[in-house]
């Protein structure tokens, strides 16, 4: 049995803030709803059914939220799903929605990934609400710190990567820092958080949602003849492996190798550094940007700090790294999955405005979760699979 | 009990396609006030004696999907440990819905169409031992408006009661042979928790009010537990056990949240849901998710099952209700009728959200011989 292609065929994100105090959560939804929605060219009535992703409910204090946003949503007699795989959340809400297509299940599905963080305390939901919590930070600071020793990166690494995502976020109009001034004296004179860890080596918390709208290959194929490029659906896959075990390799954790293979077998890359032409990389603190091209094979083991170190990843190099400003530029947890990969939908569309990279025909975008254990990944791409 | 095909071993089955998916194997804890097992090793148990009814090993999963929610559970990320219950090394496929666990089965139904996998486990499990439901549940309210009030569960239940019983739909007496007949079924099923309460009509009519109109009998313990299933693809299923519960349909629809803004006495999202699963006809036993009295008059009268319908043989929810977990158990139990008893058409429904906002319906069949 062969499955249905799926097509991206609508994108909508919010602009993302530290608050969003002009909006109730279900407006924050309903914001990159109603944008991802007008870029299909659909009304709430064309959808069969809306797919929810959020990071734990904790953060806002509002359980089962999917309940809440029915009504928001357009909800009200459809199928209403909710997701929750930690922070791989926002890419496997779009994964389980387009196996919602894949299936033949339904035809046009709408995700919608959020977080309004400032309606809650994300440091101590982090923490399990039970303590003050080392945070995300503490948690990844001792794994770069071994990503450091062991292949010998120079410190500048992490602010070469705080910078350019942040010199990319000022191209996107969504995003939440734009940090006019940034540099890299400024990220090394920054406090230091987590050792190696800089105050500007960290992500931003932030209020926002992204929001895709999938269809079949009839949907693709219609928006194709409309003038409307889609981004077809060229490989999807989930991992998940244990938090920690005598063995464990959490630099280069093998749910995620395993997770980025199972997408490139499907979308028929064997090069993946020559093959992919822009990536969305989930990277909440500067170091995982190399941790993760040596972690899905785009670098070799050791070598994902020479290509940032010769400016590869930059937005003008040859292969560009998050050209939205990424996670590092804004973090609303539960929707951060998802703005990759709608990123990579937006640049194999051509339709990503300022931060559009020349000539992208296929985008890998990725998240993780939890003691970065819990993966999720597509690939796009312009030719029809 | 299932039985497993001896080698070389023919049988007459029902034509079936490659794409049929089918539930092989089910298992559940039974439900208890208080659970002294953690949440990770009751999903062990009920996966390793599901696997084990069928003879798989957890390297022959595909996929796997957990049912829990973390407020439950009180705290954040509390699935995460419980990927020790499918043994996530090397890295497993696996995913996780804050639903029950019948929502889990769905994307794992959905998973198995995708094509490309032909075995997949679904969880659910939940513990509200350790905290309070009725202070935890005003919080899947909307944030804003309903949370406030500090609604719980109890006072919508009997606010739809209420609704029920004036607009005729219903009386006491019926709620009170729900309940009376709930726990009859419940007394000789080992996995209900609610075995040896009072079944006299009259008596439990005579017990005063918790919430107008609901008395205790009209209300589910609080209990915690888990469930587990094996659903297989094709023909897989039939090579594993003798008589699969083959899923001809699911489907789950949300309504419209806030409850003044629904006909409580209606459930318009089961009757749709049990439509797109393709239909009541014929169903044998229902399994119907209705942790309290009135719940179960609605769904029925909802979906228009026929009168000689078994209506939760199991006991119900009302008798054993493991929040995240009671959905599935449902579906469990009607997969077992099938696969254990030999029906040939059954039903499970799960529900969630406040005075059933969101619900979905399975539709199984067993192989005619």
């Amino acid at each position: 049995m062969t499955h249905e292609r799926v097509a991206v065929v609508g994108i909508g994100q919010t602009k993302h803030k530290k608050r969003r105090d002009d909006l109730s959560i279900a407006g924050l939804v309903r914001e990159a709803a109603r944008r991802a929605l007008d870029d299909a060219r659909m009304t709430w009535s064309d959808i069969d059914a809306v797919v929810i992703g959020k990071a734990p409910d904790i953060f806002e204090g509002v359980m089962k939220p999917e309940l809440y946003l029915s009504d928001a949503l357009g909800g009200a007699g459809k199928p209403v799903f909710r997701v929750h795989t930690a922070g791989s959340v926002g890419g496997s809400t779009a994964v389980v929605a387009s196996h919602l297509i894949s299936s033949r299940v339904h035809r046009r599905v709408l995700a919608v990934a959020w977080e309004k963080q400032s309606e809650g305390n994300a440091q101590f939901g982090l923490g399990g609400g039970k303590s003050g919590s080392i945070g995300a930070g503490g948690a990844f600071a001792p794994w770069i710190r071994a990503y450091i020793r062991k292949s010998g990166a120079p410190e500048h690494i992490g602010w070469q990567v705080a910078v350019k995502d942040r010199q990319n976020a000022l191209r996107n109009e969504y995003a939440h820092l734009q940090l006019k001034d940034i540099s890299i004296d400024k990220v090394r004179e920054s406090p230091m958080m987590w050792d190696p860890l800089h105050f500007l080596e960290s992500c931003p918390s932030s209020d926002g949602a992204g929001a895709i709208v999938l269809t079949d290959e009839a949907g693709g194929d219609a928006a194709a003849a409309d003038g409307r490029a889609p981004a077809w659906v060229l490989g999807t896959s989930m991992r998940s492996e244990p938090s920690s075990f005598n063995g464990r390799d959490p630099i280069r954790p093998q749910a995620g190798v395993d997770c980025a293979w199972d997408v490139y077998r499907q979308a028929g890359i064997t090069d993946p550094r020559r093959q992919i032409d822009v990536a969305e990389l989930y990277v909440p603190f500067s170091w995982y940007e190399p941790m993760w091209l040596e972690g899905h094979d785009i670098a070799p083991v050791g070598e994902g700090w020479k290509m940032v170190d010769r400016g590869e990843t930059a937005f003008d190099g040859d292969f560009p790294v998050n050209p939205s400003g990424g996670v590092l530029s804004s973090n609303p947890i539960g929707a951060s999955g998802m703005l990759r990969f709608l990123e990579a939908a937006l640049q194999v569309r051509g339709t990503a405005g300022e931060h559009q990279v020349d000539g992208a025909r296929v985008a890998l975008a990725q998240a993780y979760g939890a003691a970065a254990q819990y993966f999720a990944m597509w690939a796009v791409g312009t030719d029809k699979p | 009990m299932t039985t497993r095909q001896k080698a070389g071993e023919t049988r007459e089955t029902a034509v079936r396609q490659d794409s049929d998916i089918a539930i092989v194997a089910t298992a559940q804890l039974p439900a208890v006030r208080r659970q002294e097992l953690t949440e990770t090793e009751m999903l062990l148990m009920v996966v390793d004696e599901a696997l084990g009814k069928v003879d798989l090993e957890r390297s022959d999963i595909g996929f796997s999907c957990q049912g829990s929610c973390d407020y439950i559970s009180g705290g954040t990320f509390s699935f995460v440990p419980n990927l020790d219950a499918m043994g996530a090394w090397p890295p497993i496929h696996e995913s996780h819905v804050e639903m029950d666990g019948a929502w889990a089965m769905y994307e794992a139904w959905v998973r198995l169409r995708h094509g490309d996998i032909d075995i997949a486990v679904a969880m659910g499990s939940g513990k509200s031992s350790t905290g309070d439901p009725a202070a935890i549940y005003p919080l899947e309210l909307d944030p804003y408006y309903l949370a406030p009030l500090g609604l719980d569960p109890v006072s919508l239940a009997a606010l739809q009661a209420r609704q029920l019983i004036e607009s005729g739909k219903s009386t006491e007496r019926e709620l009170a042979e729900i309940a009376a007949r709930s726990r009859r079924d419940a007394a000789g099923n080992p996995n209900q928790q609610v075995r040896a309460a009072e079944q006299d009509v009259d008596k439990l009519l005579a017990e005063g009010y918790l919430r107008n109109p609901l008395r205790k009998s009209d209300l589910p313990p609080i209990s915690d537990g888990a469930c587990a299933v094996v659903l297989v693809r094709g023909p897989r299923a039939a090579e594993l056990t003798e008589r699969p519960a083959w899923i001809t349909g699911i489907d789950h629809r949300s309504e419209v949240h806030n409850p003044a803004l629904r006909d409580l006495t209606d459930s318009a999202s089961t009757r749709l849901a049990a439509a797109r699963a393709g239909g009541v006809a014929g169903v044998e036993v229902a399994e119907l998710m209705a942790p309290f009295t009135a719940q179960e008059v609605i769904l029925r009268q909802s979906l228009g099952l026929a009168d000689g319908v078994l209506i939760n043989p199991s006991g119900g929810a009302l008798t054993g209700n493991p929040l995240m977990a009671t959905g599935l158990v449902r579906i469990a139990d009607a997969a077992e009728a099938i696969l254990a008893d030999g029906r040939s058409r059954t039903l499970g429904h799960a529900t969630s959200g406040p005075a059933l906002q969101q619900n979905l319906v399975c539709v199984l069949e067993g192989d005619n011989r």
